[in-house]
């Protein structure tokens, strides 16, 4: 076996100077009945050669974005990664090393997730940002915790343009955890009225920006509605290009902002491992899950970087912690960190005009089909449209054409009559006329 | 020489290899780019009146500086790429390159999560092969494989729990947890809301089987234990508490954080749980990346099953389904955005296809023989925690220190300047100044000698009253001893600019 | 020094009038190392004697501080959030925690004097 050092001789040396016969007295714990002899009804070792002709005949069975023009999104996003960010994350130093325990020993990691908490707490117009959780649908189950604990209340209100992944998980916690939720009817034309749904039991109300069907609203008015009535106002971004275009959320008033990070540096993957990015203002920070890190000095009065405020997190607090989340997304973070510093601020402003202009470009080249209309005054680089027939066979007989023509909203809501006709469509900077020509084209002819 | 940086006697601050870096915000010009676009189309927005007003403020850097910059960054670093890694309960083996290729094949990587399931049956596929490894290595009948990290399927495994109760009608109260167990364990069930109600250890280090039957009661949900323990000790009566927190109508979770002790060679299906997760990035080697991400597959039982998360894979009539949606059925409801972490599905499947049942079973046999003779070839000169062999950690308490002014923190410092990165320190809690090694099954007889006459040499000079050499160190590290008091006390968690960068910058 | 008085949770409590200053003592600070951050409670919360009332944390630990008695919270030093180091330099004095409005002065006969928490300090060892 490749990767496993010892020979038989050592082995038996070993065993010698342990003092036992065989390997099987190192087992006696084990009760008997669950001893087994031989191996498990599995297959032998292989060589890499067959393993990866056996994962690579999987891979070659499905459509990837890349062989195919793809509008999908819904919360997870196609675009270009400059090809240093994936070589310098696969650095052993980076890849193979651990949570940051010991910094003496780990100044790279901690470095690289400072910044990284600089980059995210800039982008939303946050005080403060940790150094990520799983995705951004987690992270906006662990804001609303966060906020009843910060509130002492026990009643979120959920806006109808939030991801409803994000919202199906802030209700499993909610069940077991005991709050309530006010979820709001699914708000496909961006028009629903959040204020009106605060109370003085309101812990927090979650809205994304921009909306999980695409609309773009002015955030200080509910902002300001929260701060009256003593709620937070916890904002999740699906899309954090959008943030090169948009005013962030933290200059309107945000209590908390969430966000996925997967359009940076992450390529899509079939949907994980992504990275959440977790920010709030300075005055809650104790409040926060996940792991921060701090400035410091050494014992020679250098400046580095240590793990901080770790008394928030369940290795010490255990039962009492702000979280049980014990991991970050480091690497996804790293390849998010590596892939924004190499935009910087002219290529990141950039990167999203020129998805605003895609995305404006479809819009433009659909809005002449019948069938299909836009329902977007405002979007970035998604927007909804509604098609006259039901969005799931469309979809199904594009990609019979080798088009990935968009997500319908059935697919998230199979129940609801008067969303199946919906269909969420993304362009961003990797869409080409012709790509966009290819999907006009045949929507033209399915919509017949 | 008065520019010479007094702590290095370099100019430059720089230490040989070792080459101080400032941070990207300190480098930035304006203006500077490390990535070509085309200049976007002029025209109005519609962004809804919503258009940014100012800079985002983030500094300006090349494609050379940028590889530089995360260079110099990951020569800071340790990692089990340079050397033996012997973080205890965190199994840190040898990462397969191979893994890493196959995650990103075309069709893989580039996979959109909402396409249409006609285009992803060999995604769809891959799920279901590492399921049924899973499955199999377990002897378990089903696995939920969304969970992030293993404290994510931790929270899985009692929500599946909570939910199996509900259906019964049942609320209860109180989930037993030993004292030595990982935080997680206590924080996911408050988490779940759940009373804890810690069992304490016995003198074996295992769990006090009498005090553990004194708690049960009909208020009791489940018991949450780590097998292997985190005193890397099987838990021998582990039939006997199986049987008796099912005799009360509860469940029991195992942690199966230390499951690479036995894979291949004793399925935990066999020993009476109702559900386990399962660290892929521990047993099965995908990275830890400085931190994560992980993955946290949770296998279940008969009984836990019907309560599993959405979304899962089925065999359906045109080939693999997915199903998101559950009206009718039993699930708990969605735990994570999307599928899970395909990633890491691909990494273990690649991991467990390349050492196949026997390579696996060899896994668990030379992590725990590399195990016991650390600790038979260091027993004599530090103190193990507990008689006997362990599995695949050997634990150890500060008795050995004892009078010599050392502490387990120091020691662990002066490991460092020895080319090792630390053992675990202080955890279990169980185990006073615990020290947990953990040298996986990926080093080789030679590495673990000299790690052993290091360690050795280290007890020698603890004992030999040589404490300053331990107080001082590390040394030799870009960084020496850190302050965290005071990054604690006034915490600067982000890079802000000097008013005089400001000022320039207007 | 005979109106301080002592509970097996090192919390201290001295009677000035109506009124009660609590604060942990000094074999507390000493086992917790360096005090990086104290939770005050806010001025009008109501305690409840042996509930949870405060939280002191060093870098490593955290720590419940419990109302020795009940009572009204009157005043909470302000002083420890900028500078934590007060509970480590003078746990007695400028490191106070709160002040309480007593709501029944029976409660304080139960806790130790300072010669009853010498012994019991004496006995943790």
């Amino acid at each position: 076996m490749r990767y496993l050092p010892l020979t038989p001789e050592d082995r038996r040396s070993m065993l010698a100077k342990i003092g036992v016969a065989s390997i099987d007295d190192l087992y006696e714990d084990v009760p008997a009945r669950a001893r087994r002899t031989g191996t498990v009804d599995l297959p032998p070792h292989q060589g890499e050669l067959e393993v990866e002709r056996a994962i690579s005949a999987l891979a070659r069975q499905n459509l990837g974005t890349g062989s195919a023009p793809s509008f999908l999104g819904a919360g997870a996003y196609r675009h270009h990664v400059p090809a240093s960010v994936d070589h310098l994350i696969q650095r052993g130093e980076f890849l193979t090393s651990y949570t940051p325990y010991q910094p003496e020993v780990t100044q790279g990691t901690l470095q690289y997730l400072f910044e990284f908490q600089t980059q995210v707490a800039l982008l939303t117009g946050m005080d403060v940002a940790n150094a990520s959780m799983y995705d951004g649908a987690t992270s906006v189950a662990e804001a609303v915790m966060m906020a009843n604990r910060v509130t002492r209340r026990d009643r979120a209100v959920l806006s109808g343009g939030l991801h409803p992944h994000y919202a199906e998980i802030t209700a499993t916690h909610a069940r077991f955890l005991g709050f309530d939720l006010a979820r709001q009817a699914p708000d496909p034309t961006g028009t629903e009225d959040l204020i009106a749904t605060i109370d003085a039991d309101t812990s927090c109300v979650v809205v994304q920006y921009p909306s999980f069907f695409g609309h773009i609203r002015d955030l200080r008015p509910l902002a300001e509605a929260c701060r009256k009535a003593g709620a937070l106002l916890i904002v999740a971004i699906g899309e954090i290009v959008a943030m090169g275009a948009l005013e962030p959320p933290g200059a309107m008033g945000a209590d908390i902002v969430t966000a996925e990070g997967q359009s940076l540096g992450n390529s899509l993957g079939f949907g994980g491992p992504y990275v959440g990015l977790f920010t709030t203002r300075d005055k809650y920070v104790r409040q926060m899950p996940g792991r921060l890190v701090g400035e410091t000095r050494d014992a020679d009065g250098r400046r580095g970087w240590v793990l901080t405020l770790s008394t928030r997190e369940q290795h010490i607090r255990r039962e009492k912690a702000t979280s049980n989340i014990c991991t970050n997304s480091g690497l996804c973070a790293l390849a998010f960190t590596i892939h924004l510093t190499l935009l910087g601020e002219a290529g990141f402003a950039r990167l999203a005009a020129l998805n605003h202009a895609a995305a404006g470009k479809l819009a433009d080249r659909l809005a002449g089909i019948g069938g299909l209309e836009i329902l977007n005054k405002s979007f970035f680089n998604e927007f909804t449209v509604r098609l006259k027939t039901p969005a799931a066979p469309v979809v199904e007989a594009l990609a019979k054409r080798g088009i990935l023509g968009g997500v319908p909203v059935s697919r998230f809501f199979p129940k609801e009559k008067s969303l199946e006709s919906l269909l969420l469509l993304c362009a961003t900077e990797t869409n080409t006329d012709e790509d966009m020509a290819a999907l006009a084209g045949a929507l033209k002819e399915l919509l017949k | 020489m008065s520019n010479l940086d007094p702590v290095t006697g370099t100019f430059s601050g720089n230490r040989g290899l070792q080459i101080e870096e400032p941070l990207i915000f300190e480098q930035g010009q304006e203006g500077r780019t490390g990535v070509d676009l085309p200049a976007p189309p002029k025209g109005a927005d519609r962004l809804g009146g919503m258009a940014r007003k100012g800079a985002v403020g983030l500094p300006g850097l090349s494609e050379p500086q940028v590889v530089r910059h995360y260079t110099r960054l990951s020569q800071k670093n340790y990692a089990i790429d340079s050397g033996l890694y012997p973080l205890g309960s965190c199994t840190m083996k040898h990462n397969p390159r191979l893994n890493e290729k196959m995650v990103r094949l075309p069709g893989l990587a580039d996979l959109h999560p909402l396409q249409p399931l006609s285009t992803v049956q060999g995604a769809l596929a891959l799920i279901d092969q590492v399921a049924h490894w899973l499955k199999t290595l377990t002897g378990m009948p089903a696995v939920a494989m969304s969970p992030g990290a293993g404290a994510h399927g931790e929270l899985c495994g009692i929500m599946a729990i909570r939910a199996a109760l509900e259906h019964r009608g049942e609320t209860r109260k109180r989930i037993l947890v030993p004292e030595s167990a990982h935080g997680t364990n206590p924080a996911t069930a408050a988490a779940c809301g759940y009373e804890v109600d810690a069992i304490p250890a016995n003198a074996k280090g295992r769990v006090d089987l009498e005090a553990f039957r004194a708690k049960l009661g009909p208020d009791v949900a489940g018991i949450m234990i780590t097998n292997p323990n985190t005193c890397g000790l099987f838990e021998p009566d582990i039939v006997e508490i199986a049987e008796a927190i099912h005799g009360v109508g509860g469940y029991f979770y195992c942690d199966g954080a230390n499951f690479n002790a036995i894979v291949g060679r004793v399925r935990p299906g066999d020993l009476g749980i109702d559900c386990m997760h399962i660290n892929l990035h521990k047993t099965f080697s995908t990275p830890h990346g400085g931190g994560g991400p992980g993955a946290g597959p949770v296998v279940l039982s008969e009984a836990l099953a019907p309560f599993a998360p959405l979304p899962y894979v089925v065999h359906g009539k045109d080939g693999f389904d997915l199903v998101e949606h559950d009206e009718k059925g039993r699930a708990f409801g969605r735990l994570k955005g999307f599928h899970g972490q395909m990633g890491m599905f691909v990494r273990a499947l690649a991991y467990m296809m390349s050492h196949g049942s026997d390579g696996l079973r060899q896994v668990a046999e030379d992590a725990v023989l590399n195990a016991n003779y650390i600790l038979a070839s260091l027993k004599d000169v530090m103190s193990p925690a507990f008689d006997g062999t362990c599995m695949h950690e050997a634990l150890f308490d500060d008795a050995f220190l004892k009078d010599t002014d050392v502490t387990t923190l120091d020691f662990a410092k002066a490991l460092i300047d020895e080319g090792y990165h630390p053992m675990t320190m202080y955890f279990p809690l169980v185990v006073h100044g615990a020290l947990l090694v953990e040298p996986t099954e990926t080093e080789s007889k030679d590495s673990l000698d000299l790690f052993v006459t290091v360690m050795r040499g280290l007890a020698a000079r603890a004992k030999a009253g040589e404490a300053q050499h331990f107080h001082d160190a590390p040394k030799l590290t870009p960084r020496r001893r850190l302050d965290e008091t005071a990054a604690a006390r006034s915490p600067v968690l982000r890079w802000k600019p000097t008013v005089e960068t400001k000022q320039a910058a207007e | 020094m005979s109106n301080v008085r002592y509970t097996e949770d090192h919390e201290w409590i001295r009677l000035e009038g109506d009124t009660a200053v609590v604060g942990i003592s000094q074999y507390a600070q000493e086992q917790l190392g360096d005090v990086v951050y104290v939770e005050l409670p806010e001025v009008g919360r109501k305690v409840e004697k042996g509930k949870e009332m405060a939280v002191v944390e060093s870098v490593k630990a955290a720590s419940e501080v419990y109302a020795p008695i009940s009572g009204e919270v009157v005043a909470a030093n302000a002083a420890l959030t900028a500078e934590p180091a007060k509970v480590n330099a003078d746990p007695m004095g400028d490191g106070w925690f709160v002040k309480l409005k007593i709501a029944n002065k029976a409660e304080l006969d139960k806790l130790m004097d300072e010669g009853a928490y010498k012994k019991f300090v004496e006995g943790l060892h």
